[in-house]
């Protein structure tokens, strides 16, 4: 790392010489930025601005932000509680459901079965070519199923949850995975007689955590704004308590609307700074690990996938 | 082997059967028996309108948000990559583009609703009433906004690490034979950005095109995109007078995604290339 960081900066103490500079002048950037900035900044105002309205006296007030926070959820704002309950259970169990299935296969085809790597890409990016509406089409009847076996709790919608959040926690485990050497550590821990479950556990878990902590984070963020699957399996969920409610009264809504955006910020500048997160630029700046045989073959569709798992979710 | 069982017993019964339900239910009738009437039914005036629809608002959509998160996008190089402006707009585009769903539609009623922040401004000060015509905000052209709204945040995530991998060195190759600006963008940058600014149009194309919280939460009635016409297939069980629509509908949905989809990583292999 140290080797291209010099690199880096001499290009740029080099460039300055050159006189031909790709980027744009420092005015023209903070323009571009706060033009930009300001008019998507709007709608979130309005928003404010929406909920601080005084109803049919005109000015504003304070008491709808008082009634949030002073415990006012109750009766007809029932559903809000519900749904934020429910969404953030959701959000557990998808979390495990991802650490219990997803977690140790990559590590299984990393360490063991290197020829199923772009098996196993293809499969957990496949969910962003299949839009939500159209997997719900087909998830209605085996969802018949599931609720036969496992009673027609609102947790079982996390199985759903982690076929649509695969791509964003395959991305963000996969690069912590590839910058890790994880195959001689485990033929390392071999030797000295561990057991798989000594090098799922006490080696290769502890070395991509930040990989893992990133994709959980991205998971929460992706279930708490989903909407689309529990709406039509008719299962209350954050978003279609929000809709219900947005009916009797969007101030409330929308009041609630704004926190869960706050939240879901932080929740970002958070992996942001676990990194791994959005922007491969870490990944790209990192030691390149392994860089002979394991992640040759991979090296076009790695590129190809980067871009692919930041993919939205606005399904 | 028997390590991968479970996540394959699981994503063959959460993503693949679901699927092949989805895709294969259109070739049923209610009785189960095999027919095509479902997907002839796709050639129905307003199905192909409802496609239509959807394919000329993402289309535009998708071109309007790629080109200003390109110019965003431009605006941010040589920005320090640990400063705090890359820092925020890295949260804000991940929170926008994965997050809106119900909470753009509120947004958008908020700004842009017949008593909007917005609305009002106009109509007050300037008498300017932007509902003229009719309220269009909870019709087709009232999507228009509010995808554009999480298509930007989309192509500044996905196209930022194309600029990036400028190197600084083809620069300097420019100036060492004498090039300006100008030659650079023409010969070096912009043939090198043009692949990953295909393909992440052709991404926001597919995302707008698969989006459907915000249209649920929006529009009030009808349903005039392929997703809107999916739930009403699902809900009320025959739509047109045929069973199982929402299946030749998802079909017909999966057939696009997965043109564009392939196209799309087509480009990517393209553009590996030269992003490294």
């Amino acid at each position: 790392m140290s080797a291209r960081d010099t690199a880096g900066t001499e290009a740029v103490s080099r460039r300055d010489v050159s006189g031909v500079h790709p980027g744009p002048s420092t005015a023209t950037r903070w323009v571009i930025v706060a033009v930009i900035g300001l008019l998507f900044l709007v709608p979130i105002a309005s928003m404010l601005e929406f909920t601080l309205r005084g109803g049919l006296a005109g000015g504003y007030t304070l008491d709808r932000w008082a009634a949030v926070f002073g415990g006012g959820l109750t009766g007809e704002y029932k559903p809000i509680v519900t749904g934020l309950t429910n969404s953030l259970l959701l959000a557990v169990v998808t979390v495990a459901v991802m650490l219990v299935l997803l977690v140790p296969t990559m590590v299984l085809v990393r360490i063991r079965f290197p020829k199923l790597q772009r098996v196993l890409e293809f499969v957990c990016l496949l969910p962003i070519t299949i839009p939500a509406i159209v997997l719900v089409v087909g998830l209605a009847p085996v969802y018949s199923v599931v609720a036969r076996m496992f009673g027609s709790g609102v947790w079982t919608l996390a199985f759903a949850y982690g076929v649509i959040v695969l791509p964003y926690a395959y991305r963000s485990i996969q690069a912590n995975l590839q910058a890790v050497d994880v195959v001689t550590l485990s033929e390392a821990a071999r030797s000295l007689g561990a057991g798989w479950a000594t090098i799922l556990f006490r080696i290769v878990v502890p070395n991509i955590r930040r990989g893992l902590l990133a994709a959980a984070f991205i998971a929460v963020a992706v279930v708490l704004g989903e909407y689309t699957i529990a709406a039509l399996l008719n299962r209350v969920n954050l978003q279609t308590a929000l809709v219900v409610v947005s009916k009797a009264d969007p101030y409330i809504a929308v009041i609630i609307a704004l926190l869960a955006l706050v939240f879901a910020f932080v929740l970002l500048v958070a992996i942001g700074r676990i990194g791994g997160g959005p922007g491969s630029r870490r990944r790209r700046t990192a030691p390149p690990a392994a860089p002979a045989a394991p992640t040759t073959p991979l090296a076009p569709a790695t590129g190809a996938a980067e871009p692919t798992t930041q993919e939205a979710a606005l399904r | 082997m028997l390590g991968l069982v479970p996540f394959t017993a699981y994503v063959l019964l959460f993503l693949a059967l679901p699927t092949v339900i989805a895709v294969g239910t259109g070739f049923f009738d209610g009785d189960g028996a095999f027919t095509l009437d479902n997907i002839t039914a796709l050639g129905d005036p307003v199905l192909l309108a409802t496609f239509g629809n959807s394919l000329w608002l993402s289309a535009l959509t998708a071109v309007i948000g790629a080109l200003v998160g390109a110019l965003f996008c431009y605006a941010l190089i040589g920005a320090k990559p640990t400063g705090i402006l890359r820092s925020v707009v890295d949260a804000a585009s991940g929170v926008l583009a994965q997050f809106g769903g119900v909470m753009l539609a509120f947004a958008f009623v908020a700004t842009i609703g017949i008593q909007g922040m917005i609305t009002v401004l106009l109509r007050d000060n300037l008498g300017v009433d932007i509902f003229a015509n009719g309220v269009w905000l909870y019709d087709v052209p009232g999507l228009i906004l509010p995808y554009i709204y999480f298509q930007v945040p989309l192509m500044i995530i996905t196209f930022s690490p194309a600029l990036e991998s400028l190197k600084p060195q083809w620069a300097e190759a420019t100036a060492m034979l004498g090039g300006g600006i100008g030659s650079y963008w023409r010969h070096i940058g912009l043939p090198v950005l043009l692949p990953s600014f295909l393909g992440s149009l052709l991404l926001l194309f597919a995302n707008a095109f698969s989006s459907f919280a915000t249209a649920a939460a929006l529009t009030s009635q009808g349903s005039q995109i392929v997703p809107l016409q999916i739930r009403s297939a699902l809900t009320s069980e025959t739509v047109l007078g045929h069973e199982n629509l929402a299946g030749s509908l998802a079909l017909g949905m999966i057939v696009v995604m997965v043109v564009v989809m392939t196209l799309y990583s087509l480009l990517m292999r393209r553009t590996a290339r030269w992003v490294r």
